[in-house]
């Protein structure tokens, strides 16, 4: 790799320990993926956040990078912690991972990380723009970015996401080159596109299809009209964690997916395909449910409001968290959302989400309308999944089947 | 015998070769306190990782791996190096914040488990040591 001046000084430790170890990091990352050099990033976020996932090793390594000098050069967020940071003991967070988990958090704060854990990072003040070069974790972000915002990640992991906010750079390969970003096959859905859990399903789909294709990673999918927000994050999520998608293309939805034909390689999905990938994630029963949570990935401040309506004056009978990232909490707060979802009994979660908090082993059967969440919930935490549309997933909570 | 592979992280050590032909997840495969295989149905399942010259393909499974590494490296439970065909991010991230040396693109297929190998991670070669 050919390194700059100042790139070079970061590889020698003149500009301390961390940044240092930072540089080795992504020199050995564009060594194995060939790039040619450093590009530097103007946004950064950063997974293995939550205590859960970190263990004590990951908290130490944290600690090290932070007291050999390692500074944040951009802006960097995280992703969600094991709890809400506010309010965990609502949660039933033991004392004692709460203290770990301040910890890694606090560490990230003398860094001049931003300390805002989110999934949708997106939504709240991380937002690139077109062709914008940046190094982020998340998945289902990086999927998002690079996909409906027409920014350029690869998929980091948390050291290498926080070796590009410590240097501001990252090896130029994958992603961040044009020609790795054409579209290599088509799906034509021929499938009803209302509800989250469909484009949850439509991710998990492609993603396993893609998975089955040797080589073949970028789709260009067709036949889905006027997708919102809501919609593309949770195809985002689903087709990032059920295909390892880094980035898609949706005809007339997505910036680049006119810059390319689609690919005559065509593979059609029909609402069958769709029916079947949603019976796979539903191996329990409504009525033996024991938790119910929306908010994977965090929910938009549109979905807090519509959530607030369907429990006004309800109470609810199972445990229902309601995931977010702070500041949309913080809008929910001033508009009255949180007073009506708190007197339902339903909790919110800000900072956190079901995918990474400790509760392996406190439930026994998850209701939510997120395919990436059946996946997790179902291999980490080993709880029988039922995948529904978003209301019916409040409904759950408050104890009716359907809508009346 | 020796051969000239490339460097992924630096260091030098030598060990007795613990050879698997499929790939190995740190997170989850192996335990961090002991450093046993413990991926169910893994060929090296219930073998130690500690202090071996850990010669695999590539690494799978979640970025977490890379912690775990570093993890092993605290408990003194690491291997004394690692020596893949094709190395990837999660290997590489692990070696380097764990300080393991590392190399890759070795042909492998070529090594045997007990063999007392020596890793040269600056200059990137294997050798089989004694000979």
């Amino acid at each position: 790799m050919k390194l700059n001046a100042e790139e070079k000084a970061m590889l020698a430790g003149e500009q301390g320990k961390a940044t240092q170890k930072a540089m080795e990091i992504l020199v050995a990352l564009g060594t194995i993926y060939d790039a040619q050099h450093m590009v530097p990033v103007t946004s950064v976020q950063i997974a293995g956040v939550s205590y859960d996932n970190l263990g004590e090793a990951g908290l130490h390594f944290l600690t090290e990078m932070e007291q050999g000098g390692g500074k944040a050069r951009v802006l960097t967020t995280l992703n969600p912690a094991g709890m809400d940071i506010e309010n965990w003991q609502a949660l039933g967070i033991e004392p004692e991972f709460a203290e770990k988990q301040t910890q890694v958090i606090d560490a990230f704060a003398r860094m001049n990380v931003i300390t805002n854990c989110t999934c949708t990072p997106y939504l709240t003040g991380n937002v690139p723009h077109f062709g914008e070069h940046i190094a982020w974790a998340e998945s289902s972000a990086v999927c998002y970015a690079n996909s409906v915002l027409g920014a350029r990640s690869n998929r980091e992991g948390g050291p290498s996401a926080l070796a590009a906010a410590l240097t501001g750079r990252t090896p130029e390969y994958g992603m961040h080159l044009e020609e790795n970003r054409k579209p290599q096959v088509t799906f034509g859905v021929q499938a009803d596109l209302v509800e989250n859990d469909d484009f949850g399903a439509l991710g998990k789909v492609i993603g396993e299809i893609l998975q089955s294709l040797e080589g073949v990673t970028i789709p260009y999918v067709r036949g889905v009209s006027g997708a919102v927000l809501e919609q593309l994050k949770s195809f985002s999520a689903s087709v990032a964690t059920y295909g390892g998608t880094a980035l898609f293309h949706m005809e007339d939805v997505t910036p680049e997916a006119g810059l390319f034909e689609p690919p005559e390689y065509s593979i059609k999905i029909s609402q069958a395909e769709l029916t079947s990938a949603k019976a796979e994630m539903t191996d329990g029963y409504v009525s033996s449910a024991d938790f119910v949570s929306l908010g994977c990935p965090h929910l938009s401040i549109k979905e807090i409001a519509r959530i607030a309506e369907l429990l006004e004056g309800k109470q609810v009978v199972k445990e229902f968290w309601i995931t977010t990232a702070r500041p949309t909490k913080q809008i929910a707060d001033r508009m009255g959302y949180t007073k009506t979802v708190e007197a339902s009994g339903a909790k919110f979660a800000a900072d956190t989400c079901c995918v990474v908090a400790p509760i392996k082993g406190r439930f026994t059967a998850l209701v939510t309308d997120s395919a990436k969440a059946c996946y997790y919930a179902s291999g980490k935490n080993q709880f029988q999944t039922i995948l529904k549309p978003f209301d019916e997933v409040v409904f759950a909570a408050i104890g009716k089947e359907r809508a009346q | 015998m020796n051969w000239q592979g490339r460097k992924i992280f630096t260091g030098q050590a030598s060990g007795e070769a613990l050879v698997s032909s499929m790939g190995i997840s740190f997170f989850g495969g192996v335990d961090p306190e002991s450093g046993e295989v413990i991926e169910r149905d893994h060929e090296l399942e219930g073998q130690s990782i500690a202090g071996k010259v850990l010669v695999f393909p590539t690494g799978k499974g979640s970025t977490v791996g890379s912690y775990t590494l570093y993890r092993l490296k605290r408990a003194g439970k690491a291997p004394a190096a690692i020596i893949n065909a094709e190395c990837e991010t999660i290997t590489a991230v692990g070696c380097i914040i764990a300080e393991i040396p590392c190399v890759d693109q070795v042909p492998i297929s070529q090594l045997r488990s007990g063999q007392r190998l020596k890793v040269d991670g600056e200059q990137g070669t294997v050798a089989i040591s004694g000979e």
